[in-house]
């Protein structure tokens, strides 16, 4: 079943076509990777997804339903989390409160009224923000301001943060970035983790390393456009691809 | 004696003007239309004791409660924009509100004289204090007890969820919406706290001053209400406090001995403690420090 459908997405901004008539089908618990060289389109198709701007034309289908002109933070309500690629995390607020703010899906509005969800203590969230602590390995770092964190703890709250909202699909725009070889494989692991909790997972990435491990279908944008789209085994054996991006002109 | 109680009137008063200011600007949001709140608040509790012949306490819940009305409705459409366009939008609020009152007449005669406000003339004669014998003590231990509920809510609000969404959309609204928070709702139930508290205040100033006009509540007032979150730091509502006790306190009544020179020092200090405590007073490594001198302990882990 597919969760996400982009049907003839198009993003222009003035003369640009920084998406061009997309058209994509994310299956419901997949890993699908997103891929192109720099200036594709990749972000913006993101941002097009979570609702941050309108697409040109074209429809966008999550979990069955058009998402229209639903305003970002509604889209979250249906299941849509990001990570951004210049991390945007809370920086003045402490780790443990930069998921506790995330805490708005509709299944922790049906758990707690209102006014205990808003003014309440922390005491029925604690256990899910500990697993999520946990989960990331930033247990000890409960008390530290997000802005303290190291680039890679601050990569992995901004991950933990997604997943606070309970999401059915989670956007990643280029979560290796900035990091090394263990890091990368670490988070090829939680990647893995995520989608064994049932989350799909759409991953924008130029890390190759990550991408051809990790994902179970690639898609892959030049210019807007998709050039082309398979298993991560087709992909690197498709000349086109090879051409615009994997290889360069080495190829 | 009387002296230092009729300060700390001023300065409890101020307090929640600035407290105001302070859960807006958690947001990002600088509202210079906070003195339009407190004109209204003034206003509305002054003509519901004068005329109406309320007692204070009801009195001031309506007043707050005009407030926060009013707050609620400017920051619909205010709220849309940003930064100094919003500087500019509640400017000019502000300075509407100041303009109905200077035109705003209504007046009823009461035992022969003719009470409530009267356009540039201001709104005199709120007696409701020396009336029911209220000495300057019982008047500013009213005033504290007031600004001490205001002060616990706002220290409660920001423990809370409701505290830490506020501080994370006036950090990165990209990132807060992208977390589900919906941000135009999140800024306009700031506003309409602020508006509240606003209201508050200006319905027990207009109660010790006894005469309200609209020059009172210009862009200087709207400034001061700005500045005391400011200069205190918007890490604990306990800054505010502190600097309005700074400026009322210090700056205002301490230095009155330089005469004229006051009110070139008076601009000169605040830049040099804005220099000295880029943060405000009380900033967060402020607050870790005291914190962990009375042994408290954040209960997250």
């Amino acid at each position: 079943m597919a969760l996400l459908e982009l049907n003839g997405v198009s993003r222009h901004f003035g003369g640009v076509r920084a998406v061009d008539s997309l058209d994509l089908s994310v299956q419901q618990g997949q890993i699908f990777g997103l891929i192109g060289p720099n200036g594709s389109g990749k972000s913006t198709t993101v941002n097009v997804i979570t609702g941050l701007f309108p697409p040109t034309s074209g429809s966008i289908v999550f979990d069955g339903r058009d998402f229209g002109t639903l305003p970002t933070h509604l889209r979250l309500g249906r299941g849509v989390a990001r990570t951004f690629q210049n991390i945007r995390l809370f920086g003045q607020l402490t780790v443990w409160q930069n998921l506790w703010v995330a805490q708005n899906s509709p299944a922790d509005r049906a758990r707690r009224g209102f006014l205990s969800r808003w003014l309440g203590g922390q005491g029925g969230v604690r256990d899910e923000i500990v697993q999520l602590l946990e989960f990331s390995g930033l247990a000890r770092k409960a008390d530290e301001l997000a802005a303290n964190l190291a680039f890679g703890e601050q990569r992995r709250l901004e991950l933990a943060r997604a997943l606070a909202t309970r999401p059915k699909l989670v956007l990643l725009d280029e979560p290796a970035a900035g990091m090394n070889s263990e890091e990368i494989g670490l988070l090829r692991d939680r990647i893995l983790k995520i989608r064994e909790q049932g989350v799909t997972v759409l991953l924008v990435e130029h890390v190759m390393e990550l991408v051809m491990g990790v994902t179970d279908r690639i898609a892959v944008l030049n210019f807007g456009q998709k050039i082309a789209e398979g298993t991560p085994a087709e992909i690197q054996a498709d000349a086109a691809v090879r051409k615009a991006y994997l290889g360069g002109e080495a190829a | 004696m009387d002296f230092y109680f009729g300060l700390a009137q001023i300065i409890g008063v101020h307090t929640l003007l600035g407290l105001s200011a302070y859960i807006v600007l958690l947001t990002g949001q600088v509202s210079l239309a906070q003195a339009g709140f407190f004109a209204v608040g003034a206003y509305v509790a002054g003509m519901l004791t004068v005329i109406a012949g309320w007692a204070i306490l009801p009195a001031l819940a309506v007043s707050s409660l005009f407030g926060a009305v009013v707050a609620c409705a400017v920051g619909f459409p205010a709220l849309r924009v940003k930064g100094l366009m919003l500087v500019i939008a509640t400017l000019a609020f502000g300075e509407a509100v100041r303009l109905f009152f200077f035109n705003f007449d209504y007046q009823v005669a009461k035992g022969g004289v003719k009470l409530g406000p009267l356009g540039g003339e201001g709104f005199r004669q709120i007696r409701y204090f020396p009336e029911h014998g209220w000495t300057t003590m019982d008047v500013m231990l009213f005033i504290w007890t007031l600004v001490a509920l205001a002060m616990g809510l706002l220290w409660w609000f920001d423990r809370s969820r409701y505290g830490a969404v506020l501080r994370a959309v006036g950090e990165d609204e990209l990132a807060a919406q992208s977390v589900g928070i919906n941000l135009t709702a999140v800024k306009v139930s700031a506003m309409t706290i602020g508006g509240a508290i606003a209201g508050l205040g200006g319905g027990i100033y207009a109660h010790y001053t006894t005469h309200i006009e609209h020059a009172s509540f210009g862009i200087l007032l709207a400034t001061f209400a700005l500045a005391y979150p400011i200069l205190g730091g918007l890490g604990s509502v306990f800054g505010t406090v502190v600097a309005a006790i700074f400026v009322q306190g210090f700056l205002v009544e301490g230095l009155r001995f330089l005469g004229d020179w006051r009110n070139l020092l008076f601009g000169a200090l605040i830049v040099l403690a804005m220099n000295v405590r880029p943060k405000g007073f009380l900033d967060a490594p402020t607050l870790l420090w005291i914190r962990r001198l009375f042994g408290g302990r954040r209960g997250a882990a």
